[in-house]
């Protein structure tokens, strides 16, 4: 838990943790027990989808489950389907949550083996979507918005996560060779690898432009990276793609790297464990581990009331079962004792203005919260600048009246996002 | 399934910093003490009796409020209590009971619980009770007549009333140190300066009020009383006199920083704070009222949303 120092006029900004604190490495063995993995897309369980309990599954093998869509994940072990059921995540994101149970002997997949021996964006799309970091490889190759720079950033967007800072240092040579294809497979020309200030100099040479991340949080967050290092800042309510910028982690370019030279997809992903005490383990997981072994194996103790996160204190997201899996995007998981929860209220604003004066870019937090409060989300995002915002959180954090204001932001832009789908939809029909 | 643990979901961020609306509201009353007491000192058990009466009968309005509209009581911020607090300091210490209870009663429910409680009261409800008090019943806050039978040992004229109708020739009795270290009259927690400016510093420096309202107060007070005095300094007084005197450094680090009603912005809180400032001389030296300070606070109170819309631009906003 941050606390304000005694001293506010004269306190820093809340800032990301050094690099000295990352600490190392431990491998989890593989024991027996099932993993699940979460497909996306809608299911229910009266479709016909090409899958079935009792089918056997290899390491890595690709498990595309709706004839009609591209969407696929990878099974990260070997043995038998287990059971298909319909998940619903954050947001109204709705997956196929598959469990596999393990058998004992592994066998890999070779699907991949042939397509890995010509490395191309095609077969990086086919295998690669769900490589642990999870990248976003759709965004290349789209004819409107051409991708102009790639950003790898080795810098963790949350407070306290270290996965990526860990796999920039201890494994450079993957994460060069994973540029090295990306440069080659993407066309894009341009690259920067975001690193946080205090190991720029650690790094030997990248075949990439360098770009220091200064420790004041959300510096590391993509939005903000993407804007220091095109210098301007994107214009609120683009993406990142549509900017022409795409964003990887380090991570991500590491198993990129692997999954190419080895002609297998890298299937254990990287986690930094924050534990209630605050310190933290790194360790190597099976993708679709659930976070309750996960807890088991390096004895963090988990009780009625505790809050358990995946992802940091910040910007994670905070689960109501121990039997959630990693997934390939998940960094890092964070169990917060009972007592040290802290909780929101229903107090009104009392205009005090912390909000704004820590806002990364500048939004009148105060004024805009009124507008969700209200439920007038459209007046929000013309008037009191959403879309610029972030989602950094900062502003929830030092709420003096303790208002869900990152909650009320998140759900204004879904909301949003909705009703914009909704309109699309209907402009189509006619 | 069914004896599976239960977990707190909730959403991001997981951390607080701890700060809380109780939290600033206390520090503000206990910066606000030195000063208090200082009042209690010199005018002893009347004064006593205004501030007690004062903060009491202002968190039972406040608890009546919330009582009638069925809505959560909120005595525990201590919002109340400090609104009671102010009030009474703005006092003269005779002030009869029935005054303080109206002041009270117009300072919670007319100036912040009929705009919804905390965080809605457009104006500073400590100085709505005070101002509707002093049109109401403008003799009971001439300082002069309502302390008229206290003994003190100094000059026992309030100052700002000797300057604006004496002119700075019978000022030589107020020096700096003298209205600095409380040898004035006013109200019960208005004269002891260096007790507000102590009581303020902290106050800044634990990051409860927003220093930029306070020093482009002062500093708004010091511009527009020197212009004044260079150019007649026969009737207008200096501007250490101005600073010192009155209800300015009341003003400046607790009745202009109230939350709600004061802009977040940097420069609108400079224009607010140099406006404040400017007001109350305007007020003091050519308008009808000896102290000014309280109506000058209302009027730039109600400029404060029209100048919170100065506003940085948002990065990636496209106009």
């Amino acid at each position: 838990m941050l606390k304000q120092s005694f001293i506010r006029l004269a306190s820093t900004d809340v800032e990301y943790r050094p690099f000295a604190e990352v600490p190392a490495l431990l491998e989890t063995p593989n024991v027996p027990g099932n993993v699940t993995v979460l497909h996306p897309g809608e299911y229910n369980r009266s479709d016909a989808i090409d899958l079935k309990p009792g089918d056997a599954v290899k390491t890595g093998q690709k498990l595309a489950l709706f004839p009609e869509s591209v969407a696929y994940v990878v099974s990260p072990v070997t043995g038998t389907v287990a059971g298909i059921e319909p998940f619903a995540g954050d947001f109204g994101r709705r997956y196929a949550a598959v469990t596999i149970e393990v058998s004992d002997e592994e066998e890999p997949d070779n699907q991949f083996t042939e397509a890995a021996a010509s490395p191309s964006l095609e077969a990086a799309k086919n295998f690669l979507g769900c490589v642990p970091g999870m990248p976003d490889l759709s965004v290349f190759g789209d004819p409107d918005h051409p991708i102009d720079v790639l950003i790898v950033s080795g810098a963790d967007s949350d407070l306290m996560v270290d996965t990526n800072k860990y796999v920039i240092t201890a494994e450079t040579a993957e994460v060069e060779h994973g540029l090295h294809l990306l440069r080659e497979i993407t066309g894009v020309d341009r690259i920067v690898v975001a690193l946080p200030s205090d190991i720029v100099q650690g790094i030997g040479s990248l075949e990439a432009e360098v770009f220091g991340v200064s420790p004041a949080y959300p510096s590391a967050n993509p939005r903000m990276i993407a804007n220091a290092v095109l210098g301007e800042p994107i214009p609120a309510g683009r993406t990142l793609a549509e900017a022409g910028v795409a964003m990887m982690s380090a991570e991500t370019v590491a198993n990129i790297g692997k999954a190419f030279e080895s002609g297998s997809i890298p299937t254990k992903k990287a986690i930094t464990l924050i534990r209630k005490d605050g310190s933290k383990t790194m360790v190597s997981v099976k993708l679709g581990t659930p976070m309750g072994r996960i807890l088991r194996d390096y004895g963090e103790s988990l009780g009625e009331g505790d809050r358990l996160i995946l992802g940091g204190p910040m910007t994670g997201s905070a689960v109501f079962s121990d039997t959630y899996p990693i997934q390939a995007d998940t960094d890092a998981i964070m169990v917060q004792d009972s007592q040290a929860v802290s909780f929101v209220s229903d107090y009104p604003c009392i205009n005090c203005g912390e909000c704004i004066r820590i806002c990364p870019t500048k939004v009148q937090v105060s004024m805009l919260v009124r507008f969700l409060e209200a439920g007038q989300y459209e007046d929000a995002a013309d008037l009191y600048d959403l879309y610029s915002c972030v989602d950094c959180g900062l502003c929830s954090f030092v709420c003096v009246s303790k208002i869900p204001i990152f909650q009320y932001i998140r759900l204004a832009k879904y909301e949003l996002s909705r009703l914009q789908a909704a309109e699309a939809e209907e402009a189509e029909n006619v | 399934m069914f004896e599976q643990k239960k977990f707190i979901v909730s959403h991001a961020p997981f951390w607080h910093n701890g700060s809380s609306v109780a939290e600033r509201n206390y520090n503000i009353i206990v910066a606000a003490l030195p000063a208090a007491l200082f009042g209690l000192t010199q005018y002893g058990a009347q004064a006593l009796a205004v501030l007690c009466l004062s903060v009491s009968s202002a968190m039972i309005w406040e608890l009546i409020a919330n009582r009638a509209t069925k809505r959560p009581e909120t005595l525990g911020d201590g919002n109340a209590a400090l609104i009671g607090l102010l009030f009474g300091m703005l006092l003269p210490a005779a002030s009869p009971w029935w005054l303080v209870i109206t002041g009270t009663f117009v300072a919670v429910i007319v100036g912040k619980q009929i705009f919804g409680g905390i965080g809605g009261n457009p104006f500073n409800p400590a100085l709505i009770g005070y101002g509707i008090l002093l049109i109401s019943w403008p003799n009971r806050f001439d300082f002069n007549a309502a302390l008229v039978n206290f003994e003190f040992g100094f000059d026992t004229a309030f100052p700002l009333w000797v300057a604006k109708y004496f002119g700075t020739a019978e000022l030589d009795t107020f020096t700096a140190w003298n209205l600095l270290s409380g040898q004035q009259i006013g109200g019960i927690g208005s004269t002891f300066g260096l007790g507000l400016i102590a009581g303020g510093i902290y106050l800044i420096v634990r990051g409860f009020i927003r220093w930029e309202i306070s020093l482009s107060y002062l500093a708004g007070i010091f511009v527009t009383a020197f212009l004044f005095n260079i150019a007649n300094p026969d009737q207008y007084a200096g501007p250490f006199f101005h600073m010192f005197t009155g209800f300015t450094l009341l003003a400046a680090f607790f009745l202009a920083t109230d939350d709600a009603s004061s802009p977040v912005n940097f420069i609108p809180m400079l224009i607010y704070g140099a406006g404040c400032g400017m007001l109350t001389i305007l007020i003091r030296n050519i308008g009808v009222y000896v102290e000014g300070t309280a109506f000058a606070i209302i009027v730039m109170n109600c400029a404060n949303p029209l100048l919170d819309r100065i506003r940085p631009k948002a990065v990636g906003k496209v106009v």
